[in-house]
């Protein structure tokens, strides 16, 4: 017998075959699709890459005032906040696109959990590219060294405040993907349906509205300074719009859909 | 032990699984057959709670699949070979449901083993897998979790007949240490070798059910004589219909020694005569699920 086939004579534990996989391990394991396809790792690849060429390119050619902390991390959080979207719509459409959604849910037929994973595994992979990209940024103002006051000062708030816009983004493509159920079509829509919005809100009669439901101006401002109370309520409704309204309708359709 | 009763499916005012009942008893393989369209897809998935019957219930283990708390460690699954993620590595696809059912990342290596993908194959993203080593990685799949229960759909379409055979002996050998075995086939000959019991449906209604024996019993008799012509117009002399296999027999709904005396009386000579066995069987087969005879 070799040592792979003697590896089925392990007793699995009798205890998880009759206990519901935890919220946390149905988590690690979403995380897991997001880097295992080639699109996933690549995608992320290349977020790590941009973040250190921007951070890079800063150093080098950077006018001392963009080299503060402050400046470096809201450049070096750009490339993750287009992009990181992205992986958050293929972890929901690629199961129906790659035809994957009957596996998972054969394994895991609470399918409102299998959701909930998703956007856990969404918010924890924000919070890691986050920190990457304030290590990144920290090193690049310590590489320039600009000779300006605060140049490191860096308030709780808007460092909190910038790590919700990352993840709020990225649960957004969770929230498309799940809408759409196809990835072509929800990652085309995410970034076409916000700007589309946005030029219509620039119509002058359309400009109240557009400062509560265009994400282009409420949710620019999370990385800017810290907001006000009707920021954010602003901000709140967008996400309304943005956020929860796709997430509720893929759940809804996930929900009463066959599978398959 | 699996359970279906009474169940039924309809898209729109088609209705492909049609009150469709059989039970699966631990240590035996049920074959379930029809062809294309048949309803056998439907029916497994309403079993496992992907898809939501319109009447009947459709047990697992003694209760609905989506009740049992960590399914893949009872129950494996293969609903369809081609669909897992392309871009992801064999090894990988194992790896994550291992995961999510936590079951000990050492037993992917066995069953890559077992199934007969080596570490080249392990190795290689599913886009490059041939339809063949993707029924292998699925039936690696849904042995992950040490399951009681395999449902396996079309789990032999892409496999060359060395597969095949290798395939027949890892269900022998699950069902021979008391596990239960659904699985489905539009050709009879891919299940006939290993189930215990078939299931055959045809427009989404049970056409027949029960063990090969059963099923042969009522198949009839294969009769062979020179002069065919004659042969046919003796059996009707002595009331039996009889249609030709399309291979100079003719296969007759009655007892050999009927056939024979049916012969004897008309005076035509018989050259082979026999129960019909696997031909008839296939006839049998291609009767009900046509619906040319009901």
């Amino acid at each position: 017998m070799s040592a792979n086939a003697a590896a089925l004579d392990i007793p699995l534990s009798a205890h998880d075959a009759d206990r519901r996989p935890s919220m946390g391990r149905l988590t690690a394991a979403e995380l897991r699709k997001m880097v295992d396809t080639r699109a996933g790792f690549w995608l992320q690849l290349t977020v790590v890459a941009l973040t250190v060429v921007v951070v890079g390119a800063i150093d080098i050619w950077g006018a001392a005032t963009d080299q503060t902390l402050a400046q470096m991390l809201a450049a070096a959080v750009t490339p993750a906040s287009v992009l990181l979207p992205i992986v958050g719509i293929l972890l929901v459409s690629s199961e129906w696109s790659q035809r994957t959604a009957p596996i998972t849910f054969v394994l895991v037929p609470q399918r409102t959990r299998v959701l909930a994973a998703k956007v856990a595994a969404s918010v924890v992979l924000s919070i890691v590219a986050f920190v990457f990209c304030l290590a990144v940024a920290a090193i690049g103002t310590a590489v320039a060294s600009p000779e300006i006051d605060g140049a490191w000062s860096l308030s709780a708030g808007l460092l909190g405040q910038s790590a919700l816009s990352l993840a709020t983004g990225v649960v957004t493509g969770v929230g498309f993907g799940a809408a759409l159920l196809s990835s072509a079509p929800a990652i085309v829509l995410s970034f076409v349906l916000p700007l589309g919005w946005a030029a219509v809100g620039s119509i002058h009669a359309l400009e109240p509205a557009a400062r509560w439901l265009d994400g282009t101006r409420s949710l620019a401002r999370l990385t800017e300074h810290l907001l006000s109370a009707t920021e954010w309520a602003r901000a709140g409704t967008t996400w309304a719009l943005w956020l929860v309204l796709p997430l509720a309708i893929g759940l809804w359709r996930i929900l009463r859909d066959e599978i398959g | 032990m699996i359970e279906a009763e009474g169940l039924t499916k309809r898209f729109g005012a088609t209705t492909v699984v049609d009150d469709v009942s059989f039970r699966c008893e631990p240590g035996t393989v049920t074959g379930f057959l029809g062809p294309n369209g048949a309803g056998k897809t439907t029916t497994m998935r309403m079993l496992c709670g992907l898809s939501r019957p319109d009447g009947g219930r459709a047990e697992v283990l003694g209760g609905p699949y989506a009740q049992l708390p960590n399914p893949g460690r009872r129950v494996g699954i293969l609903l369809d070979a081609s669909a897992q993620h392309a871009g992801r590595r064999g090894r990988e696809a194992l790896a994550v449901s291992a995961q999510t059912m936590g079951v000990d990342q050492r037993r992917v290596e066995g069953l890559l083993d077992l199934v007969g993908l080596d570490k080249t194959a392990a190795r290689k993203r599913v886009r490059q897998y041939s339809l063949g080593m993707r029924q292998r990685l699925g039936i690696a799949h849904a042995l992950l979790g040490e399951p009681q229960v395999l449902i396996l759909d079309e789990p032999a379409n892409g496999l060359d007949p060395p597969g095949m055979r290798w395939m027949r002996e890892v269900l022998r050998d699950f069902a021979d240490r008391g596990g239960t075995v659904l699985l489905s086939s539009h050709l009879l000959h891919e299940v006939d070798a290993v189930a215990d019991q078939l299931v055959i449906i045809g427009r989404g209604r049970i056409a027949a059910r029960g063990s090969r024996a059963e099923l042969l019993a009522g198949a009839g008799t294969l009769a062979r004589a020179r002069d065919e012509a004659a042969l046919v117009a003796a059996l009707d002399a002595a009331g039996f219909a009889s249609r030709s296999d399309g291979d100079g027999a003719v296969i007759v709904n009655a007892e050999p020694e009927e056939v024979g005396r049916a012969a004897l009386d008309g005076g035509v000579a018989l050259s082979h005569l026999a129960p019909s066995g696997a031909a008839g069987l296939e006839q049998l087969f291609f009767d009900l699920t046509t619906g040319a005879e009901q």
